[in-house]
Formats: C-alpha cells, sequence, structure tokens
C-alpha cells in the first residue's frame, strides 16, 4: 500500500444555487481543485463522484459518467467514473474510494468530488427522499423523519446524562460564528440560544434551528502518491487514516440509542491506523446534521466522555481557541448541507486548515485534523485522519 | 410518502409477528430470516409477540412527514418489546403523556392513506398499558 497525499482542493459557494446545474456546480468544483493541484485531463486516472439522490433530487442517475462527460474527461480521455453512495456520507466514502485507488497502485492522480443538488424540489418532496436514508418499511410507514430520529436520540441523551436544550442550541451557536468567517457557507449570520429555543419545534426537543438546511453544492480533492506529491504543491497535506464501519440501518435496533456504534468503530480503527490518539487531533469536522449530533460525535470520537458532549460544548472547549475546535467550517449547520458533496468540503476545510490558508478561521499550528462523516441516523460512519507531515 | 406495495401483504406488519432464533434465544422484531448472532448456523421460526413493551426513547413530530401532516402533533417512539427487540411506532392519545419508561401495549390501527389513489394502510401503535 502507499502513502497518499491531497494536493489540490475546492468548494462551490454553498446555498440556493438556483441559476446553476447540477453538472454546472461539480465541474466548478472539479476544476477548481484540478487547477489549485497543476494537473491536466490527462493526468487522472479515475473520478469518484458522491451523490446521494440525483434521482430523486434533479432526476438525474448515472452521475458519474455525467460528471466525467462535463469536465471533459470522456469523450478523448475515457477516464473511468464511479458515483458513490452512502446517504449522507457518500462524499466521505467517495474519498475513501479515491484514496484506496491510489494506495492499490491502481491510479495515481484521481479526483473525489462531491455534490448535491437539493433546492429544486419542495420542502416535503426533499424531506421525502431523505427520509428514504432511514429504513422506509419500519421507521418511514410509521411516521418517522430524519428530525424525529435524531430527536429521540436527543431526548434520551437529556434523561440519561442531562444534556439541556441551551447546550444542544450552544452548537447552533457556535457554528453559526464559524460560519461566519468563511467565504462559501450558506449562512453567514450569528444566531443566539434565545433564537434558537424560540424558533419552530420541528420533533421535541429540536427546534428549526437545532437542524441543517437543504442546500446545493459542490466540492472536489485531487490526490496523489505521497511520493510524488512535492513535485505537485509545496502543501500537500497527508492521509493519516481511512476508515469506515456500519450499523443497523434503523435506529432501534442499535446497542445504545444515544451512541453511535459505527462512529466510534470507524474512529478507532481510524486512530489505530494513525497511530495516534483524540489528544494528538488539532480541530474536526463532524457531522452536525443536527445539534445532538455533535454532541454524539465529540463522544463518540473521543474528545470527552460518554455524556459529557453537552457541557463540554457550553464551555467553549469546542470553540476556534478551545481544546478541540469543531467544525470550522460552520459544519453542516451553518455552512450548509448538500449531502453527497460534505464528506469532501469536510476534507476541504481540514487540507485548507493545514495549509494554513484558513484566514479568520485558522487553527492555529493545526498539524493534525480529522473528518467524521455519518450516513443516515448512524448505519454508516466515514473518519478520515489528515497530516502536513508526511 | 411513496413505498413498493409489497408490504400490504406482510403478516408481520399487521399480527406482531417476528422471528426467534432457537440457537441464541434472540427475538427480531421486525423479522429477521438471518440471525444477526448466529448468522448461518442460527434457526429461525415464525414468533408471534405479546405486544407489551416500554418507551426507551421517543418525540412530538411537530413537522411531518408526507401523507401524515393531518395527524401532526403526533408522539413517536423506540418501543421495547418485553421478549427483546425494539421498533419505532406511534403512540396513539395525548403526546404529553408519553414519557420515557412508560407500559404500553400494541394495537391495530389505520397508519395513514397512500397517495392519489387514497389507498388505506394498517399497522401497529400503542396505548399506554393501563388504558
Amino acid at each position: 500500500m502507499r502513502d497518499v497525499a491531497i494536493i489540490g482542493v475546492k468548494n462551490t459557494k454553498f446555498g440556493e444555487l438556483w441559476e446553476r446545474s447540477l453538472r454546472d456546480i461539480v465541474v466548478e468544483a472539479g476544476i477548481g481543485a484540478i487547477e489549485d493541484a497543476g494537473v491536466g485531463g490527462k493526468d487522472i486516472n479515475a473520478l469518484y463522484v458522491g451523490n446521494m439522490s440525483g434521482g430523486r433530487f434533479v432526476d438525474q442517475e448515472h452521475i458519474g459518467a455525467l460528471i466525467a462527460d462535463y469536465s471533459g474527461l470522456s469523450r478523448n480521455l475515457h477516464v473511468p467514473a464511479t458515483r458513490v453512495e452512502a446517504a449522507c456520507a457518500s462524499g466521505g466514502l467517495a474519498l475513501r474510494q479515491a484514496i484506496m485507488t491510489v494506495a492499490s497502485g491502481y491510479g495515481d492522480i484521481v479526483v473525489a468530488a462531491g455534490a448535491e443538488k437539493m433546492t429544486d424540489v419542495g420542502s416535503e418532496e426533499a424531506s421525502s427522499a431523505l427520509a428514504a436514508a432511514a429504513d422506509r418499511e419500519w421507521e418511514g410507514m410509521a411516521g418517522a423523519t430524519f428530525p424525529g430520529l435524531y430527536s429521540m436520540i436527543a431526548k434520551l441523551h437529556m434523561h440519561r446524562y442531562g444534556t439541556t436544550s441551551e447546550q444542544l442550541a450552544e452548537v447552533a451557536v457556535k457554528n453559526h460564528r464559524n460560519g461566519c468567517l468563511n467565504p462559501i457557507a450558506q449562512y453567514r449570520n450569528e444566531i443566539t440560544v434565545d433564537q434558537v429555543l424560540n424558533s419552530i419545534m420541528v420533533a421535541d426537543p429540536l427546534h428549526i434551528f437545532d437542524c441543517s438546511p437543504i442546500t446545493d453544492g459542490a466540492a472536489a480533492l485531487v490526490l496523489a502518491p505521497a511520493e510524488v506529491a512535492h513535485e505537485y504543491t509545496d502543501t500537500p497535506i497527508y492521509i493519516k487514516a481511512t476508515a469506515q464501519a456500519s450499523d443497523t440501518i434503523a435506529l432501534h435496533d442499535r446497542r445504545d440509542i444515544t451512541t453511535l456504534d459505527a462512529s466510534v468503530m470507524a474512529a478507532k480503527r481510524a486512530y489505530e491506523m494513525a497511530k495516534l490518539g483524540p489528544g494528538d487531533i488539532d480541530l474536526v469536522e463532524v457531522h452536525d446534521c443536527f445539534t445532538i449530533a455533535e454532541i454524539c460525535a465529540v463522544e463518540d470520537l473521543g474528545f470527552t466522555e460518554k455524556g459529557k458532549g453537552g457541557i463540554f460544548t457550553e464551555e467553549g472547549e469546542t470553540a476556534i481557541g478551545g481544546r478541540i475546535p469543531v467544525n470550522t467550517s460552520g459544519g453542516l449547520k451553518a455552512c450548509g448541507h448538500p449531502v453527497g458533496a460534505t464528506g469532501i468540503k469536510q476534507a476541504v476545510e481540514i487540507v485548507t486548515q493545514l495549509r494554513g490558508e484558513a484566514g479568520k478561521r485558522q487553527v492555529e499550528g493545526a498539524e493534525y485534523g480529522m473528518a467524521h462523516n455519518v450516513g443516515g441516523s448512524g448505519a454508516t460512519a466515514v473518519v478520515h485522519i489528515f497530516s502536513r507531515e508526511r | 410518502m411513496s413505498v413498493p406495495r409489497f408490504w400490504r401483504n406482510l403478516d408481520s406488519r399487521y399480527n406482531l409477528e417476528g422471528t426467534h432464533c432457537t440457537e441464541c434465544g434472540e427475538y427480531f422484531y421486525p423479522p429477521r430470516k438471518t440471525c444477526v448472532n448466529c448468522r448461518r448456523l442460527g434457526q429461525i421460526e415464525p414468533y408471534r409477540f405479546k405486544g407489551t413493551g416500554e418507551i426507551v426513547t421517543y418525540t412530538v413530530i411537530r413537522t411531518a412527514a408526507e401523507g401524515f401532516e393531518e395527524q401532526a402533533p403526533y408522539a413517536l417512539a423506540i418501543i421495547k418489546l418485553d421478549e427483546g427487540p425494539s421498533l419505532t411506532a406511534q403512540v396513539v392519545g395525548s403526546p404529553e403523556k408519553v414519557h420515557i419508561g412508560m407500559r404500553v401495549s400494541s394495537v391495530f390501527r389505520k397508519l395513514g392513506e397512500g397517495g392519489d389513489r387514497g389507498m388505506i394502510y394498517y399497522g401497529t401503535k400503542f396505548i399506554p398499558a393501563d388504558a
């Protein structure tokens, strides 16, 4: 197995991109990433695209070939292109496929992209498409929604550990504060705990401001073997670990409703692979599709004890300048959550930080960063660890 | 919410019928054809649950799923059946009275109406055990 480095990155603007198509935004991200890497189409050996639900959101399947075609990689170059799907973990999984391709020697220069165009359908239709990431037959048919599933996690977390609605709200407040510092973020406005608590209740105890939005966006990365990475860039960022785990598709079948065992297991495998522990990580992008998800993530990834995620957040330990800055990009909550793109965007944020190019949201002296991407209510988890040094 | 129509013919949905592995003793609802513990070495047979259990956690859905709008607000819960497995179902009655640890028992109810053809579909909901 070969070591792998990231040599180019690009995010599009995240938000309601009504005037643009799915292919437009992926091509923007892809071209941006290969320009950043200083490579050309002839150098590219493979393309992976994370996309959850193109068929539901824009009536388009066969996304891998579509993106290769409109990136100019098909007609003359015939670059192999593959769509990867694991609900909201599609992007993280596309990155993992790209890493495995380079590590195995099947490809040298490989592009990992992620994209979703979600605002072309009404919110009910979007919710229905997203609900397909849960167990349609045994959760959806009972009237479950994604906010409903995460609310049941939150309710038990509060009951068992004393986590409060205010602590949940602090996650959203912090991520909006970070989002203000990120030029691509969907929301660049600060909010208060009171605003979160006074927003519409979606499913007790989660308010609308506890939920990530419906978003359009794309992101892309270019990977290369570590031994040649310096030929392309002065600041290659190295992959120290790629890990993935699964769990039951239905929340009701989990060992513990308040723990995402797939996250715990993916993190354990990643720490072992990188020979690192939670104390070595300087910043992390976690999957905060709902505020409770970030609370669970900081526990499941080992940054604080089980049950202490609420107080850890309240005390500012997850803010920029705290013990472990979480979601400097603004997270899914403020940066936005174009489901198939999220896992790639998280990696782009970590690379940007480790390069020292994150501007006002820069975590000083960051050496190691982590990205944590979850599909559904926790049936898939993908964890990557990145490093400035090989 | 559109789903394939095969679920209409599933006895398990209407009668709380699941499965039981006689090798390791674990009960499954929804039914599984493969034991998660013994896998291919398991011995799976049908089992009809008593229908009593306890609420593990719950929520009150206010912004409903497509097709459930008229029922909102409704209590949705994860219920641990006395034989061991858990399932997701609605709890009938006042959502304010639902709480973690509450004893419940199953009832046969209309779940909703499907799409433009207005097909009614049924399944299991739960009521307070002392009701």
